[in-house]
Formats: C-alpha cells, sequence, structure tokens
C-alpha cells in the first residue's frame, strides 16, 4: 500500500515536479540542437547541388554567347564556322576533330583490351593470377592521368616516335580506359545467370563459343554501358594529351583524310580550352572560344553520361 | 537384372508416324565410376547399364549423388566448380567418353541434357532456341531446313501448337511447363543418342509434370533416355529401369538397380523397399 | 499431327566422338587471347613504374633523400633540383580540399539518405553524380572566370584597394601568431594554395559522397529505430548510431577523395600560379605548384638529362604517394564494409 503511494508521487514528481524544468529546459536543447543538424545538412546538400549548377549555368550562358562570337572578338549572328573552321576564321574546328581522332584511338584500342580482360576475370580466371589482375586493374584505374602522360611522353614522344602525335594521345587514352572496361564487363559478366552457360554446354557448344554468342550478347547491355562511361570520362582528360599531342590549332591537311592523320600533332578540346584560359580577357575570342569548347566537350560527356545510365536503369539480366 | 525385354522392337506411339528407319537411341554402360569434388569422393563405384530406347531413372534422397551421377554421364560434372573429377568408364556404342583423347565438346552433342530450372536463352526467339544447338555449332541450315526443324523438334516436344504462331517471340515470354518443352525441343534438334533429364518437373505445376512424363513416354521410341527424379510416383509411371541411391555416412552409391516394376513390387534390398514404402527419405 | 519426316534425316551431319582429337583448337586460341589481356594489364603497370624508375633514376642517384627535403628548384643556372615545394603543395591544397568537403560531403550524404523525402533524393544524387562528370580542365577555367575573382579583385574605381575573401581573411588575422602568417601577404591576385584548396573541395564532394551515401544506406534500420524508440532525436539517432557505424567507410570515402586530390592537375595548374620560387613558405595566399600541376607544366620545356629526370622524379613520388594512399583507402572500406555493399569503385 505505502510502496504504491510512493510509487505514485514519484511519477508526479518526474511529470510535475521540481525535476521538470530542468528535463523540460533539457529537451528544449536537443530540439535546437536537432532543427539546426537538419539545417546545416540541408544547407550541405543545398551548397553541393547549388555548385553545379552554378557552374553549369557559366558554361552553358558563356558557351552559348560564344557561339556569336567572331575571330576578331566581336559578336554577331551564329557563327556555324565555329565548328569547322580554324581560329583564324573563328572556329574550333581542329580541336573538335582532334578530340574525335584521339578519342575513337583509344577507344579502339582500349575496347578489344578491357573486354578481353574482362572475359579472363569472369569466365577462366581463378587462383593467384586472376587475383593479381584484378587488383591491378584496380590500382590503374586510381593511377592519376598525368603520370600516364608521363610514361607515354617518356616512351613515344621523347623516344619511338621523336615527336608529338595523335596516336601517342590516344594510346594514354587507352591506357587510362582499359582497366576501366575490364573490371565493368567482369562485373557484368558476373550477373549473367550460371544457367545458361550450362545450356550452351550441354548442348555441346565449345566454352569460346558459349561466352562469345551467349554470354556475352546477353550481358551487351551492360558492356556498352561500361565503354560508354569509359569514353566520357576520357574526353575530358587533359593532362596525358597536353604532353602527348601538343594540342595545335590549325588542321593538318587540306583534306578531310589529311585531317585525320594520327601521327602528327594535333589538337583536342581540352587542350584548347587549357591554353586558351591563360589569356588576358581582352582576348577576346580566344576566351569565349574556350567557353565554347566547354559547352561542346560538357555536352558529349553529358549526353554520353546520361545515355549509358539511362539504358541500364532498372535492367536486370535475367 | 532382367533387362532382356523389348530391346529391339518399337512400340507405336499414338499420333506419331515414324518413318521407315532403324535410327534410334544408343544404350550406355556405367563401369566402375567414382566422381570427385577435389579430394571429396561424392559417388562411389557405380556399375550399370541404360538399355537402348528405355527410360532409366534415378532416385533416391537428397544428396544421394544422383545429380551428380546423372552430370558425369554427358561429362558435364567437370565444368562445375570445385576441381571436379572423375575416374571410371562410361561408354556408348562400345567408346569411353572418359578415354584420353576425346573431346568433351563432342560428348555433350552426343548426350544432351535438360535442366531442373528451365534456361532458355533469353537473348533468342523460340525458334532460335530450337536452333541454337545447331547454328551455335557452326551447323548451316537453309531457311527452309531450319524452319522444317524447328517445327519437327517442336512437335516432338508436344509445343507446336501452343508456339508456332509466335515463334518470334523471346524464349523467356512462355510459362515454366512451356519454357522446359522448348528446351527438350533444343535438346532434342540436334539429335543426340542419349538424353539426359536432371529433375526436369520439379520446378514446375502438376499439370506442367503431367505434360513432360507424356512427353518422355512418347520420346523413349527414339531417344534413350536417363531421368533423375525426387518424386518416386514419377519414376514408377515414367521409367522402364530404376535406380536407387543412397549416402549415408559417405560417397553415394547404388544401392539396387533392375526393372521399374520388380524395384516397385519386389526390391531386393530392404533399404529400398523403406524408401519405397516411405519409411524414410 | 504426324510427323513427315525423322528429324534424324534432316540434313545436319550425325555427331561423332572422334577420339584422339582432343579439345578445338579455337578454345584454347581464345582463352590464350584472353590470358594474354590480363597479362597486358599487369605488364603495364610493370612498365610504367619501370619508365619512371628509369628515368628518374639519374636525378635519384645525383641527390638522393634530399631531393625530397630540398626545396630549390632550378633549372637554369645551377641545375638543382628538390621535390619538397611541390610535396608541400600537394599535401597543403589536398589537406585544404579535406576539411573544406568531408563536412559537406557528409552532411549531403546525411541529407539525402536520411533527411529527404524520397522523391527529392533521387534527382539530388543524380545531379551531384553529374558533377564527377564535369571535366578537371573545365572546372578550372570556370575557377579562373568565377572563384578567383571572388577570391581578389581590385574594382575599377579610382582608388579603390582590393577585395575579396583573400583580403578579408588577410586583414582577419593581421598581427595573429599563427594564422597571420598563414593568411599572410597576398600574391598571385588571387591564385594560390587557398584557391587551389577550395576548387578541389569542390572537385572531390561526389567522390567522398558516392562511398558515404552508399555506407550509410546499409544502417540497418533495426539500430535506428531502437534509438528512436527509446526517445532520441532525429539527430542524436544520426549521431549515435549511424554515424559510428558509417564510420569506416567514410573515412574509406575520405581516403579516395583524398587519392583524387593528390592526382588531381588540370583545375590546380590553372589555379595555383604556378611559381617554383618557394617564397613565403606556409603563405596560403601565395602561388606555387602541386607535385601534379608541375610535373603538367614544366614536362614539355624539360632539357633532356637532370632536368627531365627530376621531373619525372616528381612523378614517381606523386605516383607513390597516391598509390599508398588509394591501397589504403580500399582495403579500408573492403574491411569495414558489410558483405553486401558493392563498394568498390
Amino acid at each position: 500500500m505505502e510502496s504504491q503511494n510512493t510509487l505514485r508521487r514519484t511519477n508526479a514528481l518526474e511529470v510535475t515536479g521540481k525535476n521538470s524544468a530542468i528535463e523540460r529546459a533539457r529537451f528544449a536543447t536537443r530540439r535546437v540542437v536537432n532543427l539546426i543538424m537538419a539545417g546545416l545538412v540541408g544547407l550541405a546538400a543545398l551548397l553541393a547541388v547549388g555548385l553545379l549548377l552554378v557552374i553549369l549555368y557559366y558554361v552553358v550562358q558563356r558557351g552559348f554567347e560564344s557561339f556569336f562570337v567572331r575571330a576578331d572578338g566581336t559578336t554577331g549572328p551564329f557563327n556555324f564556322n565555329f565548328f569547322t573552321a580554324t581560329p583564324s576564321e573563328g572556329g574550333i574546328g581542329p580541336a573538335i576533330l582532334g578530340t574525335l581522332i584521339v578519342v575513337g584511338l583509344g577507344a579502339l584500342i582500349a575496347i578489344p583490351i578491357g573486354v578481353l580482360a574482362g572475359v579472363y576475370l569472369s569466365e577462366y580466371g581463378r587462383g593467384r593470377f586472376a587475383f593479381a589482375v584484378r587488383f591491378i586493374a584496380d590500382m590503374l584505374t586510381g593511377l592519376p592521368s598525368i603520370i600516364v602522360g608521363v610514361f607515354v611522353a617518356t616512351l613515344l614522344v621523347r623516344n619511338t616516335f621523336g615527336h608529338y602525335s595523335g596516336l601517342a594521345g590516344g594510346i594514354a587514352l587507352a591506357i587510362i580506359m582499359a582497366p576501366i572496361i575490364a573490371r565493368t564487363v567482369e562485373e557484368v559478366l558476373k550477373l549473367v545467370p550460371n544457367a545458361l552457360r550450362e545450356a550452351s554446354l550441354a548442348l555441346g557448344v565449345p566454352q569460346w563459343k558459349t561466352i562469345v554468342k551467349v554470354v556475352l550478347p546477353s550481358a551487351i547491355s551492360g558492356i556498352i554501358t561500361g565503354v560508354v562511361l569509359s569514353i566520357a570520362r576520357a574526353a575530358g582528360e587533359t593532362a596525358p594529351l597536353l604532353l602527348t599531342i601538343l594540342g595545335i590549332e590549325n588542321y593538318n591537311g587540306n583534306n578531310f583524310i589529311g585531317r585525320l592523320n594520327p601521327m602528327v600533332p594535333v589538337g583536342s578540346l581540352p587542350t584548347t580550352i587549357y591554353t586558351n584560359a591563360g589569356y588576358p580577357p581582352n582576348e577576346v575570342f580566344r576566351i569565349s572560344s574556350a567557353w565554347g569548347a566547354s559547352l561542346i566537350l560538357i555536352t558529349i560527356i553529358l549526353i554520353f553520361s546520361l545515355l549509358a545510365r539511362w539504358a541500364t536503369r532498372g535492367k536486370k539480366v535475367r | 537384372m532382367q533387362a532382356q525385354e523389348e530391346i529391339n522392337t518399337t512400340t507405336p506411339v499414338a499420333g506419331t508416324v515414324l518413318a521407315e528407319t532403324a535410327v534410334k537411341g544408343k544404350g550406355m554402360s556405367v563401369r566402375n565410376l567414382n566422381a570427385y569434388y577435389g579430394n571429396y569422393l561424392a559417388v562411389k563405384d557405380v556399375n550399370m547399364d541404360m538399355e537402348p530406347n528405355k527410360v532409366t531413372a534415378l532416385i533416391g534422397p537428397s544428396g544421394c549423388g544422383k545429380s551428380t551421377l546423372i552430370r558425369t554421364l554427358n561429362r558435364m560434372h567437370e565444368v562445375t566448380p570445385g576441381s571436379p573429377r572423375v575416374e571410371g568408364e562410361v561408354s556408348i556404342d562400345g567408346q569411353n567418353i572418359y578415354a584420353a583423347g576425346i573431346d568433351p565438346v563432342r560428348v555433350r552433342r552426343l548426350i544432351g541434357m535438360v535442366f531442373q530450372k528451365p534456361n532458355p536463352f533469353p537473348t533468342m526467339s523460340i525458334s532460335e532456341n530450337v536452333l541454337a544447338g545447331i547454328k551455335l555449332n557452326g551447323g548451316r541450315i537453309g531457311r527452309k531446313e531450319g524452319l522444317e526443324i524447328v517445327e519437327q523438334s517442336l512437335r516432338q516436344a508436344a509445343l507446336w501448337d501452343e508456339v508456332k504462331d509466335r515463334l518470334s517471340r523471346s524464349g523467356a515470354s512462355l510459362s515454366g511447363g512451356q519454357q522446359q518443352r522448348l528446351c527438350i525441343a533444343r535438346t532434342i534438334a540436334v539429335q543426340p543418342e542419349i538424353v539426359l533429364m536432371d529433375e526436369p518437373c520439379s520446378a514446375l505445376d502438376p499439370i506442367a509434370t503431367l505434360k513432360i512424363e507424356n512427353l518422355i513416354e512418347e520420346l523413349k521410341s527414339q531417344y534413350t533416355i536417363v531421368i533423375v527424379t525426387h518424386n518416386m510416383q514419377q519414376a514408377s509411371r515414367v521409367s522402364d529401369y530404376t535406380a536407387f541411391m543412397l549416402a549415408t555416412d559417405g560417397p553415394g552409391h547404388l544401392i539396387e538397380f533392375g526393372p521399374t516394376s520388380r524395384i516397385f513390387t519386389k526390391p531386393t534390398e530392404k533399404r529400398t523397399e523403406d524408401y519405397i514404402t516411405g519409411r524414410f527419405g | 499431327m504426324a510427323v513427315s519426316l525423322d528429324p534424324r534425316q534432316v540434313g545436319t551431319p550425325k555427331p561423332r566422338l572422334n577420339p584422339g582429337e582432343g579439345r578445338s583448337g579455337a578454345d584454347a586460341i581464345f582463352r590464350g587471347l584472353t590470358y594474354f589481356s590480363g597479362f597486358a594489364i599487369i605488364l603495364l603497370l610493370v612498365a610504367v613504374a619501370m619508365v619512371l624508375l628509369f628515368y628518374s633514376s639519374e636525378a635519384i642517384q645525383k641527390f638522393g633523400l634530399s631531393f625530397i627535403s630540398s626545396d630549390t628548384w632550378d633549372a637554369s643556372v645551377d641545375n638543382k633540383f628538390g621535390a619538397w615545394q611541390f610535396i608541400f603543395g600537394t599535401l597543403t591544397t589536398s589537406l585544404i580540399a579535406l576539411l573544406l568537403a568531408t563536412p559537406i560531403a557528409v552532411g549531403a550524404s546525411l541529407y539525402i539518405s536520411e533527411y529527404a523525402p524520397r522523391w527529392l533524393a533521387t534527382p539530388v544524387s543524380f545531379v551531384i553524380e553529374l558533377l564527377a562528370a564535369v571535366p578537371s580542365v573545365i572546372f578550372g577555367f570556370w575557377a579562373l572566370a568565377v572563384v578567383v575573382p571572388i577570391m581578389y579583385n581590385v574594382p575599377n574605381v579610382k582608388g579603390a584597394g582590393p577585395q575579396g575573401v583573400m583580403p578579408f581573411l588577410h586583414d582577419l588575422f593581421k598581427g595573429w601568431p599563427v594564422l597571420g602568417d598563414i593568411f599572410g601577404r597576398i600574391t598571385g591576385s588571387g591564385r594560390g594554395y587557398f584557391t587551389a584548396g577550395i576548387v578541389l573541395a569542390i572537385m572531390i564532394l561526389p567522390t567522398i559522397m558516392s562511398i558515404s551515401r552508399e555506407i550509410i544506406k546499409t544502417v540497418p534500420p533495426l539500430q535506428k529505430e531502437g534509438m528512436l524508440a527509446l526517445g532520441a532525436t532525429k539527430w542524436e539517432t544520426i549521431n549515435k548510431a549511424v554515424l559510428p557505424y558509417a564510420r569506416g567507410g567514410i573515412i574509406g570515402g575520405v581516403g579516395l577523395g583524398l587519392g583524387r586530390a593528390l592526382g588531381e592537375t588540370m583545375a590546380v595548374t590553372m589555379v595555383i600560379g604556378g611559381s617554383v620560387s618557394a617564397v613565403g613558405k606556409g603563405n596560403l595566399f601565395t602561388t606555387g605548384h602541386t607535385m601534379a600541376s608541375l610535373v603538367a607544366t614544366q614536362f614539355n620545356d624539360a632539357k633532356a638529362g637532370l632536368n627531365l629526370s627530376a621531373v619525372v622524379a616528381v612523378g614517381l613520388v606523386l605516383l607513390l604517394i597516391s598509390a599508398i594512399i588509394n591501397a589504403g583507402s580500399r582495403l579500408l572500406v573492403h574491411f569495414t564494409a558489410p558483405d553486401n555493399a558493392s563498394l568498390r569503385n
């Protein structure tokens, strides 16, 4: 009886007694802290999002404006020449072509090696050799791209070829792309259910044909995504190109075939941006063409990235 | 083992008219077969003969090694992970498929397999699936010939009527039972001598199961069939010979083998009798 | 439903066992090709290491360990080279970047995973991933155009003094013991270590965020619910249940961000000012170089021989540092992440 009363009294104290003031104050502080932190966290997200939007805004606005700037720095009607002409005629055509050449070469070299290495890791590799390949591929993806540039430049530019070339740039990009493709292909192939391989083998199809005609086709969308994403990344690489292609401004020949020559220095969008960015503001055309190049480059990269992600959203290999 | 009856006569089955031909399934003999995963012996000392154009069932409780055993019959055991290894002989037409110098790929063209879970190729249409075994092996067939093969195989698999209007649809668009019959069509399209089936109905509903059991009855006139099943009633319905396996304390081994009618009515081993009557397993 | 043809008589060849043939040659060729490609990957890393070592050996032999500690870089008169100021530059800018980026990255990750309504979380994280796709050179160019003037600008008004973040901080801490030197005399008109650090911070935000977000998502809801049921506020739940659980992964993410910051070249080169004179050490408002920016600017014109060797040696030091940090962070993420999270980058 008495204990019950004590109990009730204690409870009453807690709710309405002396302690409650302190408790309420403490709870109020906790609530304030909670709100402040929620605010800070939201602010952080806002900042991160805001930064990207600000960057995009500048690039889009100034880039678009640059399409109206002529070679002498004055503004005029939309300058279609921007995409094809040389700088003296108000365009960055050589840079665009250069990017296509260098990225194209890089992809041509990196895709076969990367896909085959990925196939090795997923379908054949067991044991320590495979572990080494996987580990080293991961390390290579984290290699600073300037180091790749040093590697290719010392081997091919200073020595073997003796001069800057689009090919050297392409090789540098391939070195960056291949490990990424290899790991992506491995991951995607591992998702293909084993039942498919067994069905094919049980039909008397040799292993290599099973891989090429059954496994790879089922994983093709994931593979394409990986390849496209690595191309998008390579397109934006500047440092290795700086050391290997020289970054010229004019075309290498007078006809289309001549301009595709990879054995001579070429231009590229990122190197053009870098070079022109360093000019003082009174060089109107240079600065504005850097913005234009930035807009073109970012558009290419974003389209590739978005396409790749859109193509595989929600897709699963059954 | 009484295996003398009905070896060389074909029983006409309702609905099929056989061309006048002596082409039939072959028999298979297994001698001293041991199957390992690394150093672990999974199946020990199996000796048995599969009669041509008959259905042989492998039954036994889970883990008794029947799936491992059937996978040794077409050299699929060696593609499972875990350092698989086989000792012993499996012979077809007097030729040991494990002899040195035999390409396992060729073995699998002679001995087909249908798996527990239907696995049609999802990127191929129904007709492409049926022809997959032929096309993937580089066989060159004209369009007309291909269509004929597709129709024949799908008819033999009792699937033609259901899919004849949508042959170009994906293999994955069918129901479970239809997918399994598609896999059977795919398997027989390459004209194997022997068809192995590893629990072909365990992922299917009873009606689909019944259809496939009827199918097996029809198919045996042209192929030799070996079927693993955990369903004893199915074994007694469908098979001509039954092999009972157990893996109590140790590797799986053959307890008893004989004509199905005898195994299920007068088994010679007590353990067989216990399993059949449901006392365990 | 009569079967009109025995399928075995249709024209495909009957399979035969053909003993003596063994496995098909095509299988071996294909297999060999894939092995070779795997080998090529290994060969690549070995080749890069060997080339760097070979070309930097001249400088290393001449200067030994003092190469790392000396801050003289003289290519024209004395031909004496030391990498310390660039190591310092790399470490300083990376440190600034980490200090600025980590709280924002963790905060934004928490927001996306814990606070944001579902319809908002996806687009927000998508936008931030886009940030990762922006090339370094565009970052640098934008920073030159936008960030540098914010840091320091002289308005075009008669008699106006310099304005911006850097003069503000400089005046704020003028005369203070340590901070006064850190925010010291401004050279470079807005370029320098400080600006580079800020730009780097923006660039590594998505890197840290992607790992953090993944790991925060894997915190078992049971733990959070337990705390809430005890009467904790949302923030307390995060502080006491989520963050400790995710700590290892977040640190791994920070490590990977650091790894990226170390190797970042273009944006840093464009805003750090590029000076090799090592004046005003410790002063964030001066211009300088990082290892990456030095290599990027000096490699092409370096004279063959000692000069080139010294530049390559700087690259070697950079490679070693970033390899160690990257490997360490991967291991950390690997060992602290739950088994089902695919956190490998």
